[in-house]
């Protein structure tokens, strides 16, 4: 999109600067790199949830034409367990533990025990994949199946099978937030007290593009890149070089180019990237490897997977006194990269919502299973603290006889800007709530709805509304602050901008794309600070090589917190450009302003020198202020303030089939605050594909495991619910726009919102659909057909 | 054991020796290098490898490569002439129908078939005839949006 000089880019829906090679099929995704003597790697992996390993014979691989190797855990000598970046331990101080978190062992290659279905146990390296697919078959692996558990209601009972012998009782970790004595006395002063199971199932990230990586060690300048599905780069190779390989930062390059979504899953360190890194190393070739789509069903981190009973304390006139929250979240097998902050910090800490609260007490026990690794998936610990609230408000409206809308309204945390301290420990950004559901009303026409759906209920129709107003805590984070609470790193982001002699820009970002449109929205942010046209800014990321440092793209911080680092290198260049512009035009910097990509003697455009002239004698220094270096390039590091509170308001009306128990989805309205948006197109594309992955919880998704043998049942595309085309509607989206204090680009975050909100939203509308046969709650989700059927037949027996 | 195959792809004749169960998608991935067609699963839900073959939108997945032999493929590269983009490429571009990208390719060219099938298709339509693709990112609003774009514009050239 041609844009010209001077025109404000921020806040405009302009088109994607990244699609032309997207469109054509000239993306360069992991899997489409290919190099000379590139060898393929297969992984062995064990089919017993559970089982030691006593022997493995590779002797059958090793004869089969064209392998190279065949590796075990055994071959690895020297190399570490990958690693856990969140401690929770007392003597680090960490707030709220209650029992030490076990930092159990994960080796790249197990050699003791498979823990889940799907550990791997040796890798196959062969001249092409059809070899490597075939000689993986042929190592032999002497099992000894043990019992098995993959329940999270069950890893912790007497009698469970131990899964490591440093957790005792499958027992993870135990922290609590809160207050538990106010809130005992909160509910002995309620007039209604309402207690209900809450489940949130397993689910699977299902990036479209399956993790990848190539590893390709150089014996001539020993290097090694490695290109990777990565949502953060910087952090992969940190990981990796520092705890796991032992070998130095600066000799490994890592590229995560065109990378296919990642909703969390590619955020972490995973084993196949370790021993294909390690592998090339050992074989000074590059080694390849693609998962397989049921190879990602059994090892990508999954997410959720809490049992949680919620009680709430409400008065008569429908203030909320109390809430206590006891969760229990599987951890599954291992412990992923940043698995203990999920259920933590991450959840416990936005438990008090959009609300008022007297009192809240949460207590978490996070427990370890025969199952993949759980770890953040988009909203990660947020939309699971969502969903409790906003089913156990819901629940208690009904209890009180109030309607949902009227006790949100009672409840909602008056409009701030600057500080809202809560309960939980954080301290919210800037808030209007009661704003954006008035909107959201007013989109729905609320009143209208309820009179056709009294109408209609006496047709023998089961309509229903559904609301949630959310909170979600993003622009991730403050370094200091997530050390206090355990983070192994610092969640800060850097940016180096470089302004070439004739005046076009590139953007070294930390932050990383994999369907945000960084290049589209980054580029809008220089050329409107800059003034300049869009075709003279390039953004580059993903690559270790030219990029500073960086934390990547996670818990919706790019534009707020990697944009902000832009930003201050962006000031940073006109400051220096003021002091050249002042040379060349005889005037005192201070009298210098910028204007319409111009510097200019302030109030005067005609004493002025455009931004090329300016970057030109950057770097032909020839009239030139003394003790100025030349050049026109800056580095910056943003560390927030606090974390930005996004919020919203979603509703959803459904209609369930009283025969089939089948949910149709009429209408999904959304309101999202995520304060200023650069590219509204974008956020929306953001939000749409938000709600439809918290829709697929709430209907459709969700991993299962078989309780006897441990097996995923869900383990290939077939078996695992996403949502089509055909299930999802048209969503209404709109927007109230709350600037955040916290950085100065007013950003909030947006990548996470729908995700958080239209689970408790569609979930809320289906029990006020069955409200009329005496429903009140559904504890498990998804609410297929069968499920809403048999709740519907449970209903009519007690009746 | 390796066979014979030869077929024309987007225009330009290939032939080479290929195992018997090298499937279609591999074979142009891999030994034709044309990367534009995805692999994003092994059970030929997700659609992302969707090509023409002989005109029909087939998933590259479903079918052995020697089994295409003899047949006219297009793929996503070939699909823009001269430089200008197909209206369903500039659709997807128009209406934000994309976001990582990876599901788009395999997108793209079922909704040429579609509109083949149905010029002027409905959102029910659409969505109907979207039930083998997949698309993690967009929730598809934006992919129905971009489909009638491309509906409008391509009975607008007609």
């Amino acid at each position: 999109m041609a844009t010209v000089a001077g025109e404000r880019l921020f806040g405009k829906a302009i088109k994607r600067r990244e699609d032309p090679r997207f469109i054509t099929g000239r993306g360069q995704y992991v899997d489409d790199v290919k190099l000379p003597g590139m060898t393929y790697a297969a992984f062995v992996r064990s089919q017993h949830a559970h089982a030691k390993i006593r022997r493995i014979d590779a002797s059958a691989a090793l004869k089969h034409p064209g392998v190279v190797a065949v590796f075990t855990g055994k071959d690895m000598t020297g190399v570490n367990s990958l690693p856990c970046g969140w401690d929770l331990r007392k003597e680090k101080n960490i707030p709220g533990v209650v029992q030490d978190l076990a930092m159990v062992p994960h080796m790249p290659l197990m050699s003791d025990a498979a823990r889940h279905v799907g550990d791997p146990v040796a890798v196959v390296i062969a001249d092409s994949q059809a070899a490597a697919v075939d000689a993986a078959d042929k190592v032999k692996v002497d099992w000894e199946p043990l019992p098995s558990v993959t329940a999270t209601d069950k890893a912790a009972r007497a009698g469970a099978p131990q899964i490591h012998t440093s957790a005792p009782g499958n027992v993870a970790f135990k922290w609590e937030i809160g207050d538990r004595s106010a809130t005992d006395a909160a509910f002995k002063g309620a007039a209604v007290t309402v207690k209900k199971r809450i489940l949130n199932q397993r689910l699977v990230a299902n990036a479209m593009e399956p993790r990848a990586c190539i590893a390709r060690f150089d014996t001539a300048t020993g290097e090694l890149t490695l290109w990777v599905t990565s949502q953060n780069p910087h952090v992969h190779r940190l990981l990796m070089c520092a705890f796991v390989l032992g070998i130095p930062e600066h000799k490994v390059r890592v590229i995560a180019p065109d990378v296919g979504g990642g909703f969390g899953s590619k955020i972490f360190l995973y084993n196949e990237e370790v021993v294909c890194s390690w592998a090339s190393r050992q074989l000074k070739r590059p080694v390849r490897w693609t998962a397989t789509r049921r190879e990602a069903y059994l090892t990508d981190a999954h997410g959720r997977d809490h049992v949680t009973d919620a009680e709430l304390a409400l008065g008569k006139d429908g203030k909320i006194l109390g809430l206590r929250v006891k969760t229990t979240a599987n951890l599954g097998a291992y412990l992923s990269t940043f698995a203990p902050a999920v259920p933590t910090f991450l959840y416990g800490t936005l438990l008090n919502g959009v609300y008022t609260i007297g009192a809240i007490h949460c207590e978490v026990t996070g427990v370890f299973t025969n199952t993949t690794a759980v770890d953040a998936y988009r909203g990660a610990g947020r939309p699971e603290a969502c969903y409790v609230l906003e089913r156990i408000v819901e629940a208690g409206a009904r209890a009180l006889g109030m309607d949902v809308a009227e006790l949100r309204k009672k409840n909602f945390i008056p409009r701030f800007s600057g500080a809202y301290q809560t309960l939980v420990a954080v301290s919210y950004d800037s808030g209007d709530y009661a704003a954006a559901f008035d909107k959201l009303l007013q989109m729905l026409d609320y009143k209208k709805f309820r009179a056709e759906q009294a109408a209609s209920r006496k047709q023998g129709r089961l309509l229903g509304v559904g609301f949630s107003t959310y909170i979600e805590a993003c622009s991730i984070a403050p370094s200091k602050l997530v050390g206090a609470l355990g983070a192994g790193a610092g969640l800060y982001e850097s940016a180096k901008v470089r302004v070439h002699p004739t005046g076009g820009v590139t953007v070294y970002t930390g932050s990383h794309s994999h369907g945000q449109g960084h290049e589209t929205t980054f580029a809008q942010l220089v050329a409107d600070e800059l003034q300049i046209p869009i075709e003279q800014v390039d953004i580059v990321h993903g690559d270790t090589g030219a990029i500073p440092f960086g934390m990547g793209t996670y818990g919706s911080r790019s534009a707020s917190v990697g944009g902000t680092a832009i930003l201050m290198s962006l000031n940073k260049i006109k400051e220096k450009g003021r002091r050249i512009a002042a040379h060349l035009l005889e005037a005192s910097p201070n009298d210098i302003e910028y204007v319409k990509g111009q510097f200019q003697v302030k109030g005067v455009p005609s004493k002025a020198v455009p931004f090329g002239a300016v970057s030109l004698t950057a770097y032909v220094p020839h009239k030139y202020p003394d003790n100025l270096e030349p050049g026109l390039e800056e580095t910056s590091f943003y560390d927030p303030s606090n974390f930005c509170f996004p919020f919203g308001a979603h509703a959803c009306v459904v209609e369930v089939d009283r025969d089939t128990g089948t949910v149709k989805i009429l209408r999904y309205v959304a309101v999202d605050d995520v304060g200023k948006v650069i590219n509204p197109m974008i956020v929306d594309g953001m939000v749409h594909g938000g709600i439809a992955q918290g829709v697929g919880q709430a209907l459709w998704e969700g991993a299962v495991y078989d309780e006897g043998s441990g097996q995923l049942v869900t383990g290939s595309m077939m078996d695992y619910a996403l949502p089509k085309a055909d299930m999802l509607p048209l969503y209404e989206t709109d927007r109230t726009v709350t600037p955040t204090p916290v950085n100065p680009l007013g950003i909030k975050g947006a990548g996470e919102t729908g995700t958080i909100a239209a689970t408790p939203t569609v979930v809320n509308a289906v029990v006020d659909a069955l409200a009329p046969l005496g429903i009140d709650h559904i504890e498990a989700m998804p609410l297929t057909s069968e499920r809403v059927w048999k709740a519907i037949q449970a209903a009519k027996a007690k009746r | 054991m390796k066979l014979p195959v030869k077929m024309t792809i987007n225009g330009q004749k290939v032939s080479h020796e290929v195992e018997p169960r090298l499937l279609l998608v591999h074979y142009i991935r891999e030994v034709v290098g044309l990367t534009g067609t995805h692999v994003g699963c092994d059970t030929s839900q997700c659609g992302a490898c969707t090509i023409l073959l002989g005109g029909q939108a087939v998933k590259a997945c479903t079918m052995f490569a020697v089994q295409a032999d003899g047949a006219t493929i297009l793929t996503i590269e070939g699909l823009a002439k001269n430089g200008e983009l197909h209206p369903i490429q500039q659709g997807f571009w128009e209406k934000h129908g994309l976001q990582c990208g990876f599901c788009t390719p395999g997108m793209i060219m079922t909704a040429y078939q579609m509109l083949e099938r149905y010029p002027k298709p409905t959102e029910d339509q659409i969505r109907h005839q979207l039930e083998g693709n997949l698309c993690r990112c967009t929730g598809y609003h934006n992919i129905v949006k971009a489909i009638e774009w491309a509906a409008e514009h391509m009975a607008g050239k007609k």
